[in-house]
């Protein structure tokens, strides 16, 4: 921040505000569109699959960007957290709603739907985030390649196990190939923007701690950090379960977009996917991630001819970018919306206060 | 069959494809070895060889020994290629965004050969009967098939051929000058560029005569079987201490055994989580790998 | 740490500016397509169709073109185009002319749920799709909340129309019909096959671990198997992408089975019954209708005796061997899998379902005209396709009998309806 004498600043309960009802109004906005049907169904499965991504993209980010590992399991957290809402919310008496019994209380069904929502996807983060844990605890004792590869191989390993579990449990579990199917489709336009801002809301507060602090330290150099007294392996840990845990809810978000998990959805190539986007919008930066999430899930919408050719697109970016802007389009850079209007303040209306005093 | 010949068979699938894996991890081991790269996309040179391979045999009706030399030639300048393109232009820069690149040029790979042959195989065993039917031995009432004779034995010889390069001839002596210090041997006049250029030459001509032998056991080219031969031969390379030319064959042949005896007991389902388990297991038991570290030569 | 969450409210609205935008942006996207889709088809149908006197029908077709599994994609895409071509160069249905509004699943089920709203907005009155198992489930839980007719050419699993398969009472979703075979009917029928005609006591399965047609093939069979009296003596599996079968194979010849059920597709069945040949392996091979094709991905000797039952025998009578000469000079390439064939299928039920609604006089895109369409097909009775004829059973699967093919000198010889 900016603290030089003679500088305006917004003061903090107004920053507040501000961002508060922006946030809400985009969220009214957003709901009317797509309750009053403004928006066609298909847009409204962008936008969710655009919120999925977003999540998705920010939370590899902490791991990628932040703490300037390259794991490469990231789907396997996403599938542990989508098989956990899945089979948490079919196990539930989720109402249905659009086939209300006469005489309930709409109003009560509805709540009850959302609750058993919210509780599937905070069930789905952590056990996403206990996931996190148990990789991440040997696997960052690693570095570098060494990390990407065990990540990879711990991805791998999950989608195995989702395969054959059943047949070692000897019940129906995950249900194997054919796939855990009738998830609830409780996905909507609104509850997707809710996490997705409850995530970039608690990344962004983590990152901005002295935790996270310690995190970028670590990035930046791992050894100097040591000796500065940050524990390197405990902040490690608690970033890559961060970015776990978001995984994991993204998992869940997708479980009730698309109603049906196959394990082979969550293969290394997921992984890199969501590795393209965050590559693209640059490490380190949580509105490239934003960014590029939305434009790389919008994008092969707008050309079908393109869809052809977009996986091969994808890698041409990925190596050009690299050879470029090693650290993507945005590199480190991040939004901050106080921060323009303390410039355009001090720009236009600055001046005349200060002549004045 | 008894248990004992049953269990002889199973070795010899097992060294069948973990002499594969072998050549394959070899190349792996070499280009970590100098420039501390995962190179990724090597699992798909063997992809782009096997599909020369193809083009020539029944594409062009090429005689199939002309044709394996131009599926060898095709990989040697394709792994020359990818590293004065690719990975020259990064060699300063961070580890993260070369590795990040190799996946890149990996990905570009499979999808432009899916996009140009389609994603169905093709089929080639008419083409490769020449190399794969001729005598086979039998061990009690365990046969040796011609393919993995075949298999096993190039495998071995391209081994010794690669062991006698880098020990004895100046090139060698150079790789493995960059590979200990990389200032230090260009302040002695070896040429970086070079040595890491023939580097990648050597990795990929075996990942080329891979390619061939991947051909003969098992005749079918498609766009994606790269990935995952390239996985595992990576997974062989770290379990035998990546940068080590005998750990990587060590390494392979017993990724190859493993998969077989894994098999073999009855777990053919598991078989993909074991190779991934033991590869956890060895990084983070011994980081370096079974044959890695200062005692071994680096290349 | 008032700054803190001044920040990362700033970063909320920016996320929220994001999302907006990303509305707008997908809106104007759309909207170019729409012309790029419908022109698409045109385009197909154009070339010989007569010009639409009486507007259009337009029908989704969800189809798998690009990814690992475009070749049975591309398969059913062309297969149910040529028929629809077919169709509107003989003057459309009533009148009127088919536009296929075409999207790509790539085998993904998210990507076959947003094509599928899609779909709506470019309003398709029915789909045809989707080619694999998970895509086309996804895809039936949408059209099944809207009640709109929806056809599979390929995917086999039970769950597709029923919606809990292990539950005898499960609701059945009454709009999803498929042109193919169910798992468990090609794997009861295999095994039955197995006893009756080659007297087997003794059985053994490789199966393709992460593929849902394959398991479930699998499952039936070994089921029918213990209830026939058959001894499955050896139970083996391979993970998708796998080359090398030799140790699962080993195992096997070690029992020494009468006969071995693969219940996979062409391309890993080929290289299978190579090795297992080369391990040591004697017995009959019995297969499914993803065998079809099998005979460019072995040797004859290889294959020899080798069975498997399929919708689909070449070259069986007139009708088929029309349709091949009419895929060949549309796309200049033989048919190349049972996937063609079962596209034509799907194309046709669905073509003449419409009909009768069209007949009737109702206006597309009306839950009476989908109603419509779905009870013409489930009274489909005795239309004869490609790969039979068709009659739908409660839960809308075909019933049909199936061809026994059979491997005799490289070639896919048919022996019998079982």
């Amino acid at each position: 921040m900016n603290n030089t004498l003679g500088q305006r600043r917004i003061p903090m309960p107004t920053r507040y505000l501000i961002n508060l009802v922006l946030v809400v109004v985009s969220l009214a906005v957003l709901h009317y569109i797509s309750a009053a049907g403004i928006i066609s169904s298909y847009y409204s499965k962008i936008l969710m699959l655009v919120g999925i991504n977003i999540i998705l993209a920010v939370s590899l980010n902490v791991a990628t960007g932040y703490l300037g590992q390259l794991p490469l399991g990231h789907a396997g957290f996403m599938a542990v957290g989508g098989y956990a809402a899945g089979i948490f919310l079919k196990a539930m008496p989720m109402p249905n709603l659009n086939r209300l019994p006469e005489g309930t209380n709409e109003l009560a069904a509805h709540l009850q739907y959302n609750a058993y929502l919210a509780l599937a996807l905070v069930l789905a983060g952590v056990v996403a985030a206990i996931f996190g844990v148990i990789i991440g605890v040997p696997a960052l004792r690693l570095k570098g390649d060494y990390l990407a590869i065990i990540t990879l191989g711990f991805g791998e390993i999950i989608r195995v196990i989702l395969l054959n579990i059943d047949d070692v449990l000897g019940f129906e579990f995950t249900y194997g190939a054919s796939g855990l199917k009738r998830i609830p489709k409780a996905a909507t336009v609104t509850n997707v923007f809710v996490c997705v801002v409850i995530t970039c809301a608690i990344i962004h507060l983590v990152l901005k701690s002295r935790h996270g602090r310690a995190v970028l330290s670590i990035r930046e150099n791992e050894i100097a950090a040591e000796s500065c007294g940050v524990n390197t392996t405990y902040y490690k840990v608690m970033a890559f379960t961060l970015s776990a845990f978001f995984a994991g809810v993204a998992g869940a978000l997708y479980a009730t977009y698309v109603g049906i998990l196959q394990p082979s959805t969550f293969g290394f190539m997921k992984s890199i996917e969501i590795l393209v986007i965050v590559v693209l919008g640059g490490m380190g930066s949580m509105l490239g991630s934003v960014l590029s999430a939305t434009v790389l899930t919008a994008l092969p919408q707008m050309l079908l001819a393109f869809d052809k050719w977009r996986m091969v697109l994808y890698s041409l970016v990925l190596i050009i970018v690299m050879i470029f802007k090693p650290s993507g389009l945005l590199g480190t850079y991040d939004f901050s919306l106080s921060r323009v209007l303390e410039k355009l303040l001090n720009r236009f209306g600055g001046k005349k206060k200060e002549v004045a005093k | 069959m008894s248990l004992l010949s049953t269990l002889v068979s199973q070795v010899i699938n097992g060294l069948q494809s973990g002499s594969i894996y072998a050549l394959v991890a070899l190349g792996y081991s070499m280009v970590y070895g100098i420039i501390l790269l995962l190179n990724f996309a090597h699992g798909d040179i063997i992809m782009v060889g096997a599909y020369a391979a193809w083009m020539c045999m029944v594409n062009f009706h090429l005689h199939p020994v002309v044709s394996i030399l131009v599926a060898i030639l095709a990989s040697t300048l394709l792994g020359v290629i990818i590293e004065k393109v690719a990975y020259a232009p990064l060699r300063s820069a961070p580890r993260l965004s070369l590795l990040i690149t190799a996946i890149g040029v990996s990905f570009l790979l499979e999808n432009g050969a899916q996009l140009i042959f389609g994603a169905g195989a093709k089929d080639m065993s008419a083409s490769m009967a020449m190399f794969t039917t001729g005598p086979s031995i039998t061990l009690g009432s365990a046969t040796l098939s011609f393919p993995a004779l075949l298999t096993i034995v190039v495998s071995l010889i391209s081994m010794a051929a690669l062991t006698f390069l880098v020990q004895k001839t100046k090139l060698g002596k150079a790789m493995r000058a960059v590979s200990e210090d990389m200032g230090a041997a260009q302040l002695m006049g070896i040429s970086l560029n070079s040595t890491i250029s023939f580097t990648f030459m050597l990795g990929s001509a075996l990942a080329g005569i891979g390619a061939i032998l991947y051909l003969c056991a098992y005749p079918q080219v498609n766009p994606t079987m790269g990935s995952m031969l390239g996985l595992k031969a990576f997974v062989a390379a770290v379990l035998g201490g990546i940068g080590s030319i005998p750990g990587a064959m060590v390494g392979g042949f017993v990724i190859g055994l493993a998969e077989a005896l894994v098999s073999a007991v009855g777990l053919s389902v598991w078989k993909d989580g074991v190779v991934f388990a033991i590869l956890i297991v060895v990084l983070l038991v011994k980081p370096s790998g079974l044959l890695g570290h200062s005692t071994t030569e680096k290349v | 740490m008032k700054k803190i969450l001044a920040l990362t409210l700033a970063a909320m609205m920016s996320l929220s500016l994001a999302a907006c935008g990303g509305s707008t942006g997908g809106s104007s996207a759309a909207a170019a397509d729409e012309g790029t889709a419908s022109a698409t088809s045109e385009a197909a149908a154009g070339g010989e169709g007569t010009a639409a006197s009486g507007g259009s029908i337009k029908v989704g077709l969800m189809v798998t073109t690009t990814g690992e599994n475009a070749m049975y994609g591309n398969a059913v895409k062309n297969g149910a185009r040529l028929y629809i071509d077919q169709v509107n160069a003989a003057g459309g249905v009533n009148g009127k002319q088919i536009e296929v509004v075409e999207y790509d699943d790539k085998g993904d089920a998210t990507e076959a749920v947003t094509n599928f709203n899609r779909m709506l907005d470019d309003g398709i009155t029915a789909v045809i799709g989707a080619v694999l198992t998970g895509p086309t489930i996804a895809l039936a839980d949408e059209t099944y909340n809207i009640n709109m007719p929806q056809i599979s050419a390929s995917a086999t699993a039970a769950g597709v129309t029923v919606i809990d398969p292990t539950d005898p009472e499960s609701e059945i979703r009454t709009n999803v019909f498929r042109a193919c075979f169910i798992d468990p009917f090609q794997g009861e029928k295999m095994a039955e096959y197995a006893s009756e005609r080659l007297s087997a006591t003794t059985a053994a399965v490789i199966f393709e671990n992460g593929n849902d047609y394959s398991v479930g093939l699998k499952d039936a069979f070994v089921a029918k198997c213990e209830e026939l009296g058959i001894q499955v003596v050896a139970t083996e599996a391979y993970s998708t992408g796998d080359v090398d079968f030799r140790a699962q194979l080993t195992n096997i010849a070690g029992q020494n089975p009468d006969v071995v059920f693969s219940p996979n597709y062409y391309e890993d069945d080929g290289m299978i019954i190579t090795q297992a040949r080369e391990v040591g392996v004697t017995g009959t091979f019995l297969g499914g209708d993803g065998w079809g094709s099998v005979k460019n991905y072995a040797s004859a000797e290889d294959l020899e005796g080798s069975v498997y039952c399929s919708g689909y025998a070449p070259g069986s009578s007139d009708a088929v061997k029309q349709f091949e000469s009419d895929y060949q000079a549309a796309y200049g390439e033989d048919i190349p899998n049972m996937f063609a064939p079962l596209g034509y299928d799907a194309a046709m039920l669905m073509l003449n379902a419409i009909q009768a609604a069209e007949e009737q006089g109702l206006e597309a895109c009306t839950d009476e005209y989908y109603q419509a369409v779905i009870d013409a097909m489930a009274a489909t009775n005795g239309l004869e396709g490609i790969t039979g004829s068709y009659q739908f059973d409660e839960q809308n699967n075909p019933i049909k009998s199936a061809a026994i093919m059979r491997l005799e000198g490289g070639d896919e010889v048919f022996t019998e309806l079982f």
